[in-house]
């Protein structure tokens, strides 16, 4: 099956039927705010489409959950969905993301957010939020590079990636995210494509039904500047190269999982395991240590 | 709205400023901290973290001020009443989110315990010179609301006020203690929670789909609501409209930002705050506050005592800034001297009020130690022979 079939009976078993009643995706998207602002296949849009489906899924009603974005192409998604959403500042969407998921336990809060802003501005924050176990879910649109601001070279381009500050190739080490994100204690880790439509939307539902820090991975086509300086072709092509380069390959040791410019891609469920959370360990010592003058704090 | 009693330590104590500052927070139904140690104001989050589980919500130490400064908004949001607390070098970290609160009409308190500077300065040692920071230290055009206090007694009373102009402005509001204020010693009352008046947070009643989270309601100021109530919105640093979406254009930006500025400036006669004393005969007025009015109590009345007609003029909301108040006492002749420990902030306002109307002398000192009496009664002197 070629790839443009491969997406067509995608599109088919995902059971779209645009009709007289309104655009299917209208309960989730602030469609006042459509024509949104990313480019023709640009990967975001399938994510916003994969992570609106996974809450269809999980039957959540969209009152109980928030959306936390930073800055830059994917920053944008916060201002898509209609759900209460944040568009924050630059690196610090987990952090804000933090505050407010403590403050409403209740509440399901996902960071949907890029790579430069979730791990090179705000790799502190990342680690630490992981290593805290809060109770969040981040999804990282990967595209290599700091598309909003007109291609830079980031913190995941591989080696050797023509961006626009790294016009002789980017001679740099890019991080490795499942792996960045295992060591300092993401209890899910999955890494997927922007081909991936189904797989992507069952690691967002397992990652939301996870307890703690969960992370989910998702390479997407920049076709207007990363696909287009490296020679990827445009966003189709992209999708052709990730059909033809990626290798499921779950439970792989995440330390394995580099990305090299041209090299097979490693996809699939790399971590799975269970730790407390951040409320969970606070509530059990505080009990522990206070006895019967601590209430269990639920928000 | 009275003070929930769980959270206010009624009796009489012996506390120092960032202990009293802490038990404000808590008494003004501060439920949520989220910090990063910085000399000299941990001892406030010590505090808090030891009282919080006891009364019911969150302590969190963040990885650095860029974290603490947004995690509380993140908190406020979902319906807390939040603070942060920090000192100088924390605080040049806070700013972008000091923008962000003030752009988003995000109402939370910000604690700065001020230390000697720039950079890493005197971080045991008091100093004034974060006041101009306070104001403008964000990118861009906004405004803000500070407050000094002058004690430990007033650490707690101006937090409780601190959180309740919050609400009312839907601002963040900077809390101004020095290093002295911070750690000095004194008795500290504090009320039955039933004597304490605490504003609620101004939640709207209309319903999902009719609320616009930044159209002004009353006093320029839109009401709020939080996370979950249905109202799906969305919130953005970007210029918006008022439904909260971005709007990239002069009109939006004019609508909302010039918004935020005028909802100050323009209601600044109802949030100015000072304190006279004996200025109706003074030919000099000693305008000072936080520590250095302490200072300069003793100052005035040492140089009363030698015979000069001085009167004082004592902020406790700096930000605003009462101009009005300043030209009067210009146009009357009065000269005006500023204390402060800093090499001329506030010093520089007050001239701009005065319009040369009189003379403005500064009583400036670099931090570290709070000033010598003599030093203040020497600026008087000279303000009297200048005025003369």
């Amino acid at each position: 099956m070629s790839v443009n079939e491969e997406l067509k009976a995608a599109v088919q078993a995902q059971d779209v039927q645009p009709g007289a009643d309104g655009h299917p995706m209208e309960d989730f998207l602030r469609m006042d705010r459509i024509p949104h602002i990313w480019c023709p296949t640009c990967g975001i849009g399938v994510v916003v489409n994969c992570f609106a489906r996974a809450l269809e899924k999980l039957g959540l009603d969209l009152d109980d959950v928030a959306v936390v974005s930073g800055i830059g192409c994917t920053g944008r998604v916060a201002g898509y969905v209609k759900i209460d959403s944040f568009h924050t500042t630059h690196g610090r969407a987990i952090p804000f993301a933090t505050g407010l998921k403590l403050a409403k336990p209740k509440q399901k809060v996902v960071v949907i957010s890029g790579d430069g802003d979730l791990v090179s501005i705000g790799g502190n924050h990342f680690v630490h939020a992981a290593r805290r176990n809060v109770d969040i879910t981040v999804i990282c649109v990967n595209n290599f590079n700091y598309a909003m601001t007109g291609g830079q070279v980031a913190a995941t381009s591989p080696t050797n990636s023509i961006l626009t500050t790294s016009p002789y190739g980017n001679f740099e080490t890019p991080f490795n995210l499942p792996f960045l994100a295992e060591s300092v204690g993401a209890t899910y880790v999955a890494r997927w494509t922007a081909l991936h439509i189904h797989r992507q939307t069952e690691a967002m539902i397992e990652a939301l039904n996870k307890p703690g820090f969960t992370f989910v991975e998702i390479l997407a086509p920049c076709p207007t500047i990363f696909e287009r300086r490296n020679k990827f072709g445009d966003g189709l092509e992209r999708l052709n190269y990730y059909y033809e380069h990626s290798e499921i390959k779950h439970g792989e040791p995440t330390a394995n999982v580099d990305i090299g410019l041209r090299s097979k891609i490693t996809v699939g469920k790399f971590v799975d395991k269970d730790r407390p959370t951040w409320l969970d360990a606070m509530n059990s010592h505080l009990k522990r240590k206070l006895g019967d003058r601590f209430t269990p704090y639920e928000g | 709205m009275k003070a929930d009693p769980k959270g206010v330590l009624t009796g009489s104590h012996y506390l120092d400023g960032d202990h009293a500052c802490c038990e404000g927070a808590l008494a003004a139904g501060c439920r949520f901290v989220s910090g990063y140690p910085i000399t000299p104001s941990t001892e406030v989050v010590e505090r808090f973290s030891s009282r919080v589980p006891v009364v019911g919500g969150v302590f969190i130490q963040m990885e650095d001020e860029l974290a603490s400064s947004i995690a509380l908004q993140g908190a406020v949001w979902a319906g807390k009443k939040a603070m942060t607390v920090t000192s100088g070098p924390g605080f040049s970290l806070m700013m972008e989110h000091i923008g962000l609160a003030a752009m988003t009409e995000c109402p939370c308190v910000f604690v700065n315990v001020q230390r000697g500077g720039p950079s890493t300065g005197l971080p045991t040692q008091p100093a004034q010179a974060d006041m101009m920071q306070a104001r403008w230290g964000s990118h861009g055009d906004y405004e803000i609301i500070a407050m000094s206090p002058s004690s430990p007694q007033e650490c707690f009373d101006f937090m409780i006020d601190a959180f309740n102009i919050a609400e009312k402005y839907r601002v963040p509001v900077m809390f101004m203690m020095d290093e002295c204020v911070g750690h000095m010693i004194e008795r500290v009352t504090i009320p039955e929670a039933d004597d304490i008046e605490v504003t609620e947070r101004n939640y709207t009643s209309l319903p999902p789909g009719e609320y616009l989270p930044f159209k002004p309601v009353e006093n320029m100021v839109p009401e709020m609501c939080k996370v979950g109530d249905g109202h799906r919105i969305h919130v953005t640093g970007l210029t918006h409209d008022e439904r909260g979406y971005p709007a990239m254009n002069h009109m939006a930006q004019e609508e909302q930002v010039g918004r935020i500025v005028r909802k100050i400036r323009e209601q600044a006669d109802d949030i100015v705050r000072y304190e006279e004393f004996e200025v109706d005969d003074a030919e000099v007025v000693v305008l000072s506050y936080g520590i250095t009015h302490r200072v300069a109590v003793e100052a005035v009345q040492k140089a009363r005592a030698g015979g000069l007609k001085v009167g004082m003029l004592r902020l406790i909301v700096v930000w605003p800034f009462p101009e009005k108040r300043i030209a009067q006492l210009a146009e009357q002749g009065k000269a005006l001297v500023v204390a402060e420990l800093n090499y001329g902030q506030v010093f520089f306002e007050v001239d701009r009020c005065a319009r040369g109307k009189a003379p403005v002398v500064l009583a400036g000192h670099g931090g570290g130690t709070v000033h010598e009496t003599d030093f203040i009664v020497s600026k008087i002197e000279e303000a009297a022979r200048v005025g003369k």
